[in-house]
């Protein structure tokens, strides 16, 4: 590094977590300023949380004083109160330690060109977690200015071992790459809970004593599971076992950030034993003394796992232990192929994905507020910044204009345009509250509407205990009982933007979901998954339940290969059941469930509903399915995903991330800074409208860009069915597959919005209502709302097929 | 063609449009309330460049209404346009699709919180309150009113707990002895039945008819502190 930074180079190290890559970054710099002390900012450095950038402050403030060297370290971040920041602004320290946002709101000021003329070094921390996502786009962009600002400060980018090296340091910028040999290979074993495995679900509650026990044998565990949900019920299953109460904690994104960083503090005092996480803990400071890892659930990934099995010992002499508790059959598949994987160091994740425009959009109308530009020049600067190399001048031309006036065909604005030109082709921005209005709004992190939960008691309120998703709360009625906070709290109201709860409550407790909890499983681990199916002398791997399972499969159907796509058919009860092993996981399946069920229903197959998993897409129906290959055809990408997508609402919550962060719904209004959360006006609305009149607008254009790479999936939908074009196997059955039991469980269970029509969904609960209070049509009686909510959710039950006894065959 | 609900207030039978809109066959009277016409280019003004098209969307609409319906009285039910200078910002175009309406009908503009004056250059009567039989129409519900008001303001809309999550839509709300429409705007977001607002214009409980594309939706509401609860 020393050399890199001797030489002036910009560098990407790539080092397994643990390996002191951080002060590794710090450490050039540390040298330059102790031989030549000189003021004015030299060292900036970002990292995508926030605490990492406080924690490091005051880790590297320490020896630095101690040492008795004259630099000067601060963070800046959202939480800097606001006579720092004029401080910061009027006496730059030599090493600032911030986030992306916040590097964004200080390129937008009209002295960011003194501020950041003195810099010498960026340190991009973290750069595998920032890399093609929307924190990043903004990163990219914030450092292609500061590249004009400062053209002689050098690059450093950090990173965790990544599967697309190259993609990084093309992210970061770097001329020279530096990569460290990853430690010890883990040790990563399996551990099954006692009994009969589970067909189906994704908890993993039934191996709480398993887990328990593991606890038990060692200093410090971090148990890490797949959702928020998960780690709610796992807390709860394990406290219940919990006799000799060890101190065990409880660390989600949703829990309030006071709450967290308690837990962090304990973990790194070394007071607790346990801690159940999700990926909230995937990032951030080395712990230190973590002695092993417990995965429960499917690790979906072997990326993810590696990185999660590298929180625990971080020597690099020692291999790091971890456990694997698989919470079904399919889930014993995917844990014995992500240790295989992980053994060969095979690594997961698609490289970054190009940047968002709506995040080019914020950073256009930054720039103007910290200084008109020509806008050639500033096009010149942004394709620097590799996410967006691929911009076309008209693309960025649309995005200007979007930023200059809305970019409406109609061209409706001109009296409120935030941006004018001047006569030699300058933009500017248009007012002092336009700038103010875009500082307040920096940042690419949208949030689904959430309430608080706050704890009232006899005496008042109690504390925040975190955020609930609305629409959870709405399902609430007073009196209800639901889980969260590691707590079982009674639902009493919701007032002001708050769910208020009492602690206690009884009868069967909810779990607040939240949308977007689950990764999918990744294209590689899939990949490794068939491969096991396909090779019978590696089944020795597998418990016995699993090993009859699959050959029973072998037996009565047969089993998934590596490059055809297995789809079974069979009746059951009244209807017919169609199950595709695709393996591409769940966002994949949802939309292939879409197409399929579009195209059943134009062939007379009369579909019901369909369920995806990561594994398979079950379909149901009135008729028997036949041709089936023909479903499964590569041309149902074209119009059939155009029309669905348009009036899918997948695509207007991914449009009302993309409006809020292009500015064109502001969360923030000067003088209105208490209503934090309210986004002022109805984005599906505005969604409507434009589309009507504007459908190739650059906003629209964006959000099905961000779909199609996201929720959708599209791009490995297109690549499975080229891949098994020909090689589809059609197996028609009397009665349903070992293979398929799984899946035909998860019916029932998995609320998937089978049909985005709402209408219909409406006119089912009328219905219900109905029907429950005797009279076949509408107008009812007086029924009660909570009746109603109770009755919905027994239609579920009513609608799907019958949950059944497990086949004879297998018990 | 989509199916209009009848409902019965004080007496009267009046239709329920799955557009948000109301039609009273007796009087060949036709309310729309909260158009909030200029909503957009009011927010342009604020810094946010929303979509051009709302006033647009918005008359398209009253046209298909209007043509569906052939209303001799049309009433506007307050927050016609979405601020007092609202009307001056109308396009010409928009201003001349309005004037054909006023021209067309008894075109009555109630008064709202929005717009406390007459719209400038258009047609049509302006007016706080209107009354007809036994009806009066007025944008602010008054607590102790007369059975018999129809009002807007709120934006009413209710959620509805179906299988695999929720549906929320703007919505009538009515006991019988008041009506509450939903706004009829194209940029018009909504207010929950729940909020207390609202419920306590109907504490004995009531029915919400919720908007659907060919049909309207109709769920009971509890009374009271019932309301509260999905």
């Amino acid at each position: 590094m020393l050399d890199a930074a001797q030489a002036g180079e910009s560098v990407l190290l790539i080092a397994p977590t643990g390996g002191g890559k951080t002060l590794a970054g710090f450490l050039p710099s540390l040298v330059d300023l102790a031989s030549d002390p000189r003021p004015g900012l030299h060292t900036l450095y970002v990292s995508p949380l926030k605490a990492l950038a406080t924690d490091i402050a005051r880790n590297l403030t320490r020896p630095v004083q101690q040492m008795g060297l004259p630099i000067t370290i601060e963070a800046r971040t959202g939480d800097t109160p606001a006579n720092r920041r004029a401080r910061q602004k009027a006496a730059p320290p030599h090493m600032l330690l911030t986030t992306p946002e916040s590097l964004e709101v200080l390129i937008s000021l009209p002295d960011a060109p003194e501020f950041f003329g003195s810099l010498a070094c960026i340190v991009m921390d973290e750069v595998h977690a920032l890399a093609g996502t929307k924190r990043g786009d903004q990163l990219a962009l914030g450092v292609s200015r500061l590249r004009t600002l400062a053209p002689k400060a050098r690059r450093i980018g950090l990173s965790a071992t990544v599967a697309h090296p190259d993609a990084i340091q093309a992210y970061t910028g770097a001329t020279r790459r530096i990569e460290v040999a990853d430690g010890a290979p883990p040790d990563i074993t399996i551990t099954m809970p006692e009994g009969r495995l589970s067909w189906s679900g994704h908890m993993g509650l039934e191996a709480a004593p398993q887990v328990m026990a593991r606890i038990r044998e060692a200093g410090m565990t971090i148990v890490f599971v797949n959702t928020r949900a998960q780690a709610e019920l796992m807390f709860q299953a394990l406290w219940k076992l919990n006799d000799s109460t060890l101190p065990i904690a409880l660390h989600h994104g949703s829990l309030e950030v006071e709450q967290r960083r308690k837990v962090e503090a304990a973990m790194a005092a070394g007071s607790l034993r346990a801690v159940v996480a999700t990926s909230s803990l995937d990032l951030g400071i080395d712990w230190g003394g973590v002695d092993q890892v417990i995965q429960v659930g499917a690790p979906k990934g072997v990326s993810r796992l590696l990185q999660r099995v590298g929180r625990a010992n971080h020597r690099m002499d020692e291999a790091s232990k971890a456990i694997l508790v698989p919470a079904n059959r399919f889930e014993v598949l995917e844990c014995e192929a992500a240790i295989l994987g992980a053994g060969a160091r095979e690594l997961d994740g698609d490289p970054p994905r190009p940047g968002g425009l709506d995040v080019l959009a914020q950073h256009l109308l930054a720039l103007a507020c910290s200084a008109p530009f020509l806008p050639d020049e500033i096009y010149a600067e942004i394709t620097s910044a590799a996410p967006y190399a691929g911009v076309t001048r008209a693309v960025f031309d649309d995005v200007l204009g979007f930023v200059e006036d809305g970019g409406y065909a109609l061209k409706a604005y001109d009296q409120w345009k935030k941006l004018f030109r001047d006569s030699e082709g300058r933009m500017h921005v248009r007012n002092a509250r336009t700038a103010a209005a875009l500082r307040m709004n920096i940042g690419t992190i949208v949030e689904a509407s959430v309430l608080k939960v706050k704890l009232t008691g006899k005496r008042g309120f109690g504390p925040t205990l975190g955020e609930v998703e609305e629409y959870f709360v709405n399902m609430l009625r007073p009196g209800d009982t639901f889980m969260f906070a590691g707590r079982l709290l009674r639902f009493i109201r919701v007032r002001e933007m708050a769910c208020e709860c009492m602690e206690g409550g009884d009868g069967e407790p909810m779990v607040p979901a939240y949308a977007g909890g689950r990764l999918p499983l990744t294209t590689n681990l899939a990949d490794r998954v068939r491969g096991l199916l396909q090779a019978p002398e590696k089944w020795d791997l597998f418990p016995e339940q699993v090993r009859d399972w699959l050959r029973l499969q072998r037996g009565v159907s047969r089993l998934p290969g590596r490059n055809d796509l297995l789809i079974e058919t069979f009746p059951r009860g009244d209807r017919w059941y169609l199950v595709a092993y695709c393996f591409e996981g769940r966002n994949a399946h949802q939309t292939l469930g879409m197409l399929v069920t579009k195209r059943m229903e134009r062939a007379g197959f009369a579909p019901l509903g369909f369920v995806a998993t990561d594994y398979v897409l079950g379909v149901w129906s009135a008729n028997q399915p036949h041709n089936v290959a023909r479903l499964f055809d590569e041309d149902m990408l074209g119009d059939d995903l155009e029309d669905w997508m348009a009036e899918s609402s997948l695509l207007k919550r991914t449009f009302r991330n993309v409006a809020v962060i292009a500015g064109l719904i502001q969360r923030n209004l000067p003088g209105a800074e208490k209503n934090r959360k309210q986004v002022t006006v109805n984005s599906d609305l505005i969604y409507d409208v434009l589309r009507r009149h504007q459908p190739d607008h650059i906003l629209l254009r964006a959000t099905r860009a961000d779909a199609a790479s996201g929720l959708i999936d599209a791009g490995r939908i297109a690549a499975m069915l080229a891949r098994v074009k020909g090689h589809i196997v059609h197996m028609v059955l009397s009665r349903v597959s070992p293979l398929a039991v799984p899946v035909l469980l998860e019916i029932g269970r998995e609320s998937v919005r089978t049909d985005t029509d709402e209408d219909s969904l409406l006119a089912e609960a009328e219905a219900i209502i109905a029907e429950a209070t005797g009279v076949a049509e509408p107008p009812v009686p007086m029924v009660h709302r909570a009746n109603m909510a109770r009755r919905s959710t027994g239609a579920q039950k009513t609608l799907l097929p019958r949950r059944q006894k497990q086949p004879d065959l297998f018990s | 063609m989509s199916a209009a609900a009848p409902i019965h207030l004080a007496g009267e039978r009046l239709m329920l449009d799955p557009m948000g809109a109301m039609f009273w066959p007796a009087q060949g009277l036709l309310a729309v309330s909260d158009l909030h016409l200029e909503k957009g280019s009011s927010f342009a003004r604020k810094g946010m460049l929303l979509p051009p098209w709302d006033t647009h969307n918005t008359i398209d609409r009253l046209t298909l209404l209007l043509r569906r319906w052939s209303p001799e009285v049309v009433v506007a039910l307050g927050d016609s346009f979405h601020d007092a200078t609202g009307s001056g910002r109308l396009p010409a175009t928009e201003q001349q699709r309005l004037n054909a309406m006023t021209g067309a009908h008894r075109f009555i503009w109630v008064q709202g919180n929005h717009d406390p004056a007459a719209p400038e250059g258009l047609g049509g009567e302006w007016v706080e309150t209107y009354t007809a039989g036994p009806v009066v129409f007025r944008h602010q519900a008054i607590t102790a009113a007369d059975p018999g008001e129809i009002v807007g303001h709120h934006h009413p809309k209710a959620t509805v707990p179906a299988r695999a999550g929720s549906v929320s839509r703007p919505c009538f709300v009515v006991d019988g002895r008041r009506l509450m429409m939903p706004a009829f705007g194209a940029y018009t977001g909504g207010l929950d039945v729940r909020d207390p607002a609202i419920h306590r214009l109907f504490p004995r409980g009531g029915r919400v008819f919720l908007l659907g594309k060919d049909r309207l939706f109709s769920f009971e509401i509890g009374r009271g502190a019932a309301l509260r609860i999905a």
